[in-house]
């Protein structure tokens, strides 16, 4: 045996599987096939963060005069904004490596393909530097992630001029002047918010009747209204029927309430479809069970096969960095037969466009809808004193009870800081709080997260503030 | 001004009897001036003052039983304080119920103050065990909901902590059932002239604190704990040779070994013999104790108290004689002190002096096993084919299955038996 561990995959889900399986002392490698830190540190959560950061400070310049203040006219250079984005990558993406090297991690940079061993598959890897290697653990963790799924049906595949996946919507050639976004979940609507908040003239296509469909039907409703504030056009309910080139860079057919329609733009953004990276890792060979294109996997990511494992992306929804992290370990601790408490947390959800959307737990809809009696409380950050003195004041927090045991059972927002406050409700929901703990906490003022502390006052009949 | 309190002698104690007041108000104390004498489940202890002052109140009359510890018991004047406010010394006083006190006191004690103002604790009020339980705000909530109590669970969280899933898991009613474990005394469903028995008929005599806790720890014993007799016959002719010889070596030293000597020192050895008879159960493990500290039921007057004989296997015959009488007499007049009646491991109980010939103790928690001696007589016995006339012992093994399963308590009795039959191999 070569080591106890190889993780294939170095994204949030691998490279924090990795460390976690060091400190338990088990001899660990992990193969990259590109980038230490996968898409999230390299192609998406980060650089992204990076741009949208770029296009907030942007978009803030423009409302000065609200704060007392003036500057020349603002501008902004796409390539140093760009720039600014793949440096901020580039600095975590070294920080993984110097993190591998602290927990004495073997990093194996190359393409793995499994093959059946005896306690675990064997791990081939194609290394990048030419050759193969075969190596040998007792365990093999497959993080291999995912990727946006092309619609070659449609037309609906990145080309690297005019249609783009992610990673062109993040290093483009050129500002365009006018976008198509199919797709308003997180990706989508990320996009759309910063090349809007540049200036571009931005439609996003939804197929489902509204945006951000994950999320309460209220934050969605409230989401549309300040996207739109902000000049972002939506279709909803739209099928996209056919995306192709055009004279003006692509055309994107579509079919809305069982009318044609045709859009053009410069550019179309896909952010719709997810699909596991298991090609030619070996599946078949080693008669690896799916499920829906993911690893199917049990609840600590063990698999059909022995010895191997599956966590993040490729083992299923939802697609999460921290999901992935929070998987990895788990199923670390498994292999290496640490006994942890096994606690459920609820994962949070979080869009970084302006304003912020962050939920957790369930949706009033769907607690509705799974039978639950409930209790429902909310407050609007347009009350908040914090909130007015920001010049920050829309959205709201809402909070969604059980009637009858008082837990919280999701939480819901919008607004401009929220990505960073729904960690609260995230931890009040894992520690099992009830109404009464929320009540009984103490929050700072003047901050905006007494909002918080309000929307669950008001889900009792005991709001202070409205 | 300061309040003197219940103290809690042993700790296992809950309660106690105030079985005398040295002082009276006004009466002034001084630091180690015994001022009270406290019965406990097993003894009665002196109460000591700690600080200067006077008495300026009795607040637990004489003869008062199930007095909660840390209770106040009597209030003091310090030094430098007046006399005491009214208010605040009337205000237990207000909420002090009538004698027909709450059901788990005692009755009346029969002492003429009886019929005054008896103030009771308000301690005894609440539910004894005051233990912390973690738990989350959401598992306390559908616990209480569902009528679980969350002593009877096991938390699954972190660092034990009882979360929601340990509550959703648990049977409903739980608590009614615990609730009934943790009754300090056995049911009694119908009063007795309910059942027949004509008041006056009878002369009640108060439950003293060694009877509540012979109640309470043999009833939650026989009915929690699943447990099974053992019976061996001995010959002890050879024992009875040898303590003969041994008792005429030691007479000079005024030192007397008994049958009952020999069978605590057998019972020691064949504890190292076969150690898993020497364990309790605990829900996290069987604990596997390292000495055979063996207890000895001895017969007291108002009931019965084990003291112990500490490491019992690493003493010699002598000391254990020495150490018997000496824990016998100490017992017979009360005063043994907490630690030496506390946490054995295994109990030997004889009455074979009374011609009891075979009997099955109950088992005296948490330990794993108790041994019953019964009277050794001469019977006749067959020897290879031929009558025979022999002294022969039966002895009873109640094992707590937990711990001890049937071969395991075979094995033990086999080695007990090997020993005692032939004392000098307890030289090895």
């Amino acid at each position: 045996m070569d080591f106890d561990l190889v993780v294939i995959g170095s994204g949030p889900g691998g490279y924090v599987a990795a460390i976690r399986a060091s400190q338990l002392g088990l001899k660990t490698a992990i193969v990259e096939r590109e980038l230490l830190g996968g898409i999230c540190l390299n192609w998406g959560c980060i650089p992204t963060k990076a741009l949208l950061k770029s296009g907030e400070v942007y978009e803030k310049l423009s409302h000065l005069g609200e704060y007392g203040l003036s500057t020349e006219k603002p501008a902004f250079d796409i390539a140093k904004v760009v720039e600014r984005s793949r440096n901020v990558a580039k600095q975590l993406n070294s920080g993984v490596g110097y993190l591998m090297k602290k927990h004495k991690i073997e990093v194996i940079e190359g393409t793995a393909k499994l093959e059946k061993g005896s306690t675990a598959p064997k791990v081939v890897i194609a290394l990048k530097a030419g050759g193969s290697r075969t190596v040998e653990a007792k365990a093999v963790m497959l993080a291999v992630g995912a990727r946006s799924r092309p619609i070659p049906a449609i037309g609906l595949e990145a080309d690297g001029d005019r249609i783009w996946a992610y990673r062109e919507a993040m290093t483009p050639k050129f500002m365009p002047k006018s976008m198509i976004v199919v797709g308003s979940g997180a990706i989508g609507i990320e996009f759309a918010s910063f090349y809007r908040a540049l200036g571009c003239d931005v439609t996003v296509i939804e197929a489902l009747p509204r945006i951000v469909p994950v999320e309460d039907e209220e934050v969605s409703k409230a989401a549309q209204k300040a996207f739109e504030k902000r000049g972002l056009k939506f279709r909803v309910g739209a099928k996209v029927t056919k995306v192709a080139k055009s004279k003006t860079g692509v055309s994107v057919d579509l079919e809305v309430g069982g009318k044609a329609e045709k859009l053009e733009a410069e550019v179309c953004i896909s952010a719709v479809g997810i699909m596991a990276n298991l090609e030619n890792i070996g599946v078949e060979a080693l008669g690896l069970e799916l499920d829906r294109g993911h690893v199917k996997t049990g609840p600590h990511g063990e698999t059909n096969v022995a010895g191997l494992y599956a966590i993040g992306d490729c083992a299923g929804p939802p697609w999460l960095a921290h999901k992935a992290s929070h998987e990895g370990v788990h199923c670390v601790e498994r292999i290496a037969k640490f006994k942890s408490p096994n606690v459920q947390s609820p994962i949070p959800g979080c869009t970084y466009s302006q304003p912020q959307i962050a939920s957790v737990g369930l949706t009033e809809a769907a607690a509705k809808a799974a039978g639950r009696e409930i209790k429902v409380g909310r407050f609007p950050f347009k009350v908040n004193g914090k909130a007015i003195a920001a010049g920050d004041t829309e959205g709201f927090v809402k909070t969604v009870f059980d009637a009858k045991t008082g837990a919280l059972i999701g939480a819901h927002m919008i607004g401009a800081e929220v990505t960073e406050m729904i960690q609260g409700f995230v931890l009040a929901m894992t520690l099992e709080a009830t109404e009464e703990d929320l009540f009984a906490t103490v929050f700072a003022h003047p901050t905006m997260s007494e909002a918080m502390h309000e929307a669950s006052l008001d889900a009792f009949g005991r709001v202070l503030h409205i | 001004m300061s309040d003197i309190l219940m103290p809690a002698l042993s700790p296992t104690m809950e309660e106690g009897g105030l079985a005398k007041w040295h002082v009276k108000p006004g009466d002034k104390v001084e630091p180690g001036q015994v001022i009270a004498e406290i019965e406990t489940d097993k003894a009665t202890m002196e109460v000591e003052a700690v600080d200067d002052g006077e008495i300026s109140e009795i607040l637990v009359p004489e003869g008062t039983q199930g007095v909660k510890v840390n209770t106040p018991i009597a209030r003091m004047k310090g030094d430098a304080g007046g006399p005491a406010p009214a208010p605040k010394a009337e205000a237990p006083k207000a909420e002090t119920p009538k004698p027909q006190a709450p059901k788990a006191e005692a009755a009346p004690a029969p002492k003429p103050q009886a019929a005054a103002p008896q103030p009771t604790p308000p301690a005894a009020k609440t539910p004894s065990n005051t233990e912390r339980v973690f738990a989350s705000p959401l598992a306390r909530r559908i616990a209480q909901q569902a009528g679980v109590d969350l002593k009877s669970l096991k938390g699954s969280g972190p660092h034990g902590r009882i979360i929601k899933r340990d509550v959703e898991g648990a049977p409903k009613g739980a608590a009614q059932l615990a609730a009934a474990a943790a009754r300090t005394e056995p049911r009694q469903v119908l009063s007795l002239e309910q059942m027949g028995i004509a008041p006056g008929s009878y002369d009640l005599v108060p439950l003293d604190g060694m009877k509540r806790t012979i109640a309470k720890r043999m009833t939650e014993s026989f009915r929690d704990v699943p447990h099974f007799p053992l019976t061996i016959d001995l010959e002890i002719d050879g024992l009875l040779a040898a303590r003969a010889k041994v008792n005429a070596m030691l007479e000079k030293q005024g030192v007397k070994v008994s049958v009952n000597d020999f069978v605590l020192k057998a019972a020691a050895n064949a504890l190292k013999i076969v150690p898993e008879a020497n364990a309790s159960y605990t829900p996290d493990g069987i604990a596997m104790h390292h000495h055979a500290d063996v207890a000895m039921a001895v017969a007291i007057d108002g009931g019965l108290i084990t003291p112990i004989i500490r490491a019992c296997e690493t003493k010699t015959l002598s000391q254990i004689a020495k150490e018997s009488k000496d824990l016998a007499e100490r017992a017979r007049t009360r005063k043994l002190k907490p630690e030496e009646y506390l946490g054995g491991t295994f109990t030997v109980s004889n009455l074979g002096m009374f011609g009891i010939k075979t009997f099955a103790s109950i088992i005296n928690e948490p330990q794993g096993a108790i041994l019953s001696v019964g009277a050794g007589t001469q019977q006749p016995i067959v020897r290879g084919g031929k009558l025979d006339i022999g002294t022969v012992m039966s002895v009873t093994l109640t094992c707590d299955h937990r711990v001890v399963d049937g071969a395991t308590g075979a094995r033990f009795l086999q080695a007990f038996k090997a020993l005692l039959e032939d004392p000098v191999t307890m030289l090895a």
